[in-house]
């Protein structure tokens, strides 16, 4: 073997997650903890390491510090390699040009060519780091060169009222794209890209250049590079992914992915030892229930002390909940520690933030539920009260 | 401390803890719900500074080996120095009975004529602690001594206490008497077997030993020669547990559901590592019923459990009951089984509506893999 790979990864992590409000004021939405002991972006590069992949470049530009701590070296995903790895790719300034942002996501990929170059290989997988899922990429491979296609797009069918969030294909009998619409404000149908994408690798490289000489582009898959293919009669294949993924967009829909996970039938099996989300593990000593205390239907962590009562909640590493306290429906990051008798409900707490005792955290709004977000390293002092977001 | 080496000297104590170290060291015995007994005095070590650390096992090493790696957990990964695991000679292995530390130390000449550190610190691999031993080093530089001791106060009251020579020591701590035959002196101080010397005086005993026959370094060399040897005693505080037997590794386990030795003995002075595993957050069903108990990560938890501590990826199915019990590393308890003042293996299974019952002070000891 030569420096040739048949595939590598790169792995968009540049999202700024504007809806998710002070949760991503410090990090890119990739980097937001999730279920218990994660980051949003463990998923992607596990489902690389699951799916056989050893080369993974990271693309990122928007409050890269805790995602370029989280990932490292790449030890936790078995991606410290000698040869590919996972590399971080921040915007860089070019021999004898000016420096420039990424603009959009094939912008990204394309001044990172020099990159692909490297590893010469035969297909490129671009991902999202903003999903949460798991998913064998060697299976969508094996479909794309099936297919012969020039580009595969994973999709998955989502709920006909969210279809305009995303980009939405159609398809014919074969599986063949013959249509694709970014965020249609009126969607034809509900399959909708997962940001998944596996390209030849030349066909990949020529795009991009063509893309990047046409003036008006906006430099982005979905709303430029895919039609512009689809227009020159490209073979661009739906490959179909069944199963749990999420996008988290907005606060609710973090709080409701991680309440997913109490539910056996989430089809997210964080327990399935043959595909195993990896992360940065945290050296704690393990959790302790107190006499006293009680939990159900929850997760928790190592390094939670708990002396309350925690029901359908999410507990991060390292959390302490004083006693008389009651957590419903809540998730509650590492570090928080809240004091006695206090009543938290439908909330999102941040990590190391304090809350005093007899403190009530519960919004009025049940149906849809608001939910409250307390920031990180927040002092509430005892007896405070919020009962919603809304000033 | 980059110039102290650390000797975790692992010896054979199979008799004692029976079933838990049929397939495994003593060192490599899984402790307090994620950790091996090892994981105590090599953080105590790390943390204190100690860059060098020699592991000298004498058999049954695989699962020690597996567990320690490259050192990374404990930050030993280094270009220079960092871990080194010392498995015996064959030669000596071969032997009909053990000739006795020295001989292993002997094996490793070359070892310590590298090692370019000045003083070195030997510890058995059974201790459950978090020590500062920079204070120690800095205490044992001070006096000048040849071979520094540790000595616990009040442990004669500690049950199972596996020392119990007293020594008596002078207002500085210089050793005045330390007794052949225990039972002699009077006073509250208990030798406990961790040493400081330097390399050189290491080395010197270890020539001179193979000259005269000298096998065990403490009893034939420190005990034996007490008078002529200037001895200092450096005082263990905080909580300190040497395991040797099932009864107390059962109570050093239950004492860790006291939140004030917790928070004493995992973060003070400094915390204690261990390899990390990839295992999800612990599920509590609707209907799980659990109480006084510790629990690590991978769990899932269905039935009650009461005062006991569960390790990782540990499943406790519905209706099932756990009290008083500690249960290792991926065991499953299944449907309605009652497990009572019981130490599960890893990967124990105890079957539908199954009852395994110990007693208070005589836990019953299940092995690794068995299915009841």
């Amino acid at each position: 073997m030569g420096t040739t790979k048949e595939w590598i990864a790169m792995l968009l992590a540049g999202g700024e997650g504007k809806r998710l409000g002070f949760l991503t004021s410090e990090m890119a939405k990739p980097a937001l903890p999730f279920g218990g002991k994660y980051r949003i972006i463990d998923f992607a590069l596990s489902n690389c390491t699951n799916s056989g992949i050893d080369t993974v470049g990271v693309l990122t530009q928007y409050q890269p510090l805790i995602l370029n701590a989280h990932i490292g070296i790449g030890i936790p995903w078995d991606l410290d390699r000698k040869h590919g790895g996972v590399s971080i790719l921040a915007p860089f300034l070019k021999y004898g040009e000016e420096g420039k942002w990424y603009r959009g996501t094939a912008n990204a990929i394309y001044q990172n060519i020099c990159f692909i170059d490297k590893y010469d290989p035969h297909y490129v997988l671009v991902l999202s780091g903003d999903h949460i899922y798991k998913m064998d990429y060697s299976l969508m491979l094996k479909f794309h060169k099936e297919k012969q296609a020039d580009l595969t797009i994973a999709v998955i069918e989502v709920p006909w009222n969210e279809a305009s969030r995303f980009g939405i294909m159609h398809t014919d009998s074969e599986g063949r794209i013959t249509e694709f619409q970014e965020k249609p404000a009126h969607p034809q149908g509900n399959l909708a890209s997962m940001g998944v994408y596996i390209f030849g690798t030349e066909i990949l490289k020529q795009y991009l250049q063509a893309d990047n000489e046409r003036a008006g582009s906006g430099n982005d898959f979905g709303k430029d590079v895919i039609p512009l293919m689809l227009d020159e009669g490209c073979r661009i294949f739906a490959y179909p992914f069944q199963g749990y993924w999420k996008d988290v967009g907005t606060i609710e829909s973090l709080w409701e992915a991680n309440l997913d996970l109490l539910s056996s039938e989430n089809g997210l099996d964080l327990f399935d030892r043959n595909w195993r989300i990896y992360t940065v593990n945290q050296n704690q000593p393990p959790h302790f229930i107190a006499p006293g205390a009680k939990i159900e239907n929850s997760l928790a962590n190592e390094g939670c002390e708990i002396f309350g009562e925690v029901s359908n909640s999410v507990l991060f590493t390292g959390v302490h909940i004083g006693e008389g306290t009651v957590i419903k429906d809540s998730v509650i990051m590492t570090n928080v520690r809240i004091g006695r008798n206090a009543r938290i409900e439908r909330a999102i707490i941040d990590e190391n933030a304090i809350i005093g005792d007899e403190c009530l955290i519960c919004s009025e709004r049940k149906d849809p539920p608001e939910i409250i977000l307390v920031r990180e390293n927040m002092i509430l002092p005892e007896n405070s009260v919020i009962r919603t977001t809304s000033p | 401390m980059k110039d102290v080496m650390g000797i975790v000297n692992v010896r054979i104590q199979d008799d004692i803890i029976r079933v838990l170290t049929d397939f495994r060291c003593i060192a490599s015995v899984p402790f307090g719900g994620r950790y091996r007994l090892i994981d105590f005095i090599l953080s105590s070590m790390t943390n204190s500074g100690v860059q060098k650390v020699a592991v000298f096992t004498l058999h049954k090493y695989r699962s020690l080996m597996d567990h320690l790696g490259t050192g990374k957990s404990w930050d030993l990964n280094r270009k220079e120095d960092g871990l080194y695991i010392l498995p015996p000679n064959v030669f000596y292995y071969s032997q009909t009975s053990y000739p006795g530390d020295i001989r292993s130390f002997y094996s490793q000449m070359d070892f310590f004529e590298h090692s370019k550190q000045k003083d070195v610190i030997i510890s058995p691999g059974n201790l459950v602690c978090n020590l500062d031993l920079r204070e120690a080093i800095a205490f044992h530089r001070k006096s000048g001594a040849d071979v520094t001791v540790f000595y616990r106060e009040d442990a004669e009251y500690e049950p199972d206490f596996p020392w119990k020579r007293k020594l008596k020591v002078s207002r500085n701590n210089r050793v005045l008497e330390l007794e052949e035959e225990p039972g002699t002196l009077e006073g509250n101080k208990v030798l406990v077997e961790i040493f400081i010397m330097s390399k050189l005086f290491l080395l010197e005993t270890i020539e001179n030993s193979i000259l005269n026959g000298a096998g065990d370094l403490f009893q034939d060399v420190i005990l034996k020669d007490r008078d002529k040897l200037n001895i200092y005693a450096y005082p263990v505080r905080g909580y300190f547990a040497a395991i040797n037997s099932i009864k107390r590794f059962y109570r050093a386990n239950m004492d860790l559901l006291n939140p004030a030795i917790r928070q004493n003995l995992f973060f003070q002075p400094g915390p204690i590592y261990t390899k990390v595993k990839d295992e999800p957050s612990t599920k509590y069903a609707t209907g799980s019923n659990v109480f006084n108990s510790l629990l690590a990560n991978g769990c899932l938890v269905e039935g009650t459990v009461e005062n006991s501590i569960l390790f990782r990826g540990v499943k406790v199915k519905k209706g099932a009951f756990i009290k008083d019990s500690i249960i290792m590393q991926k065991s499953e308890i299944e449907e309605d089984a009652r497990v009572e003042y019981a130490i599960l293996d890893k990967e124990v299974t105890v079957s539908r509506g199954k009852e395994i019952i110990g007693r208070e002070n005589g836990p019953v000891v299940i092995g690794k893999r068995k299915k009841l």
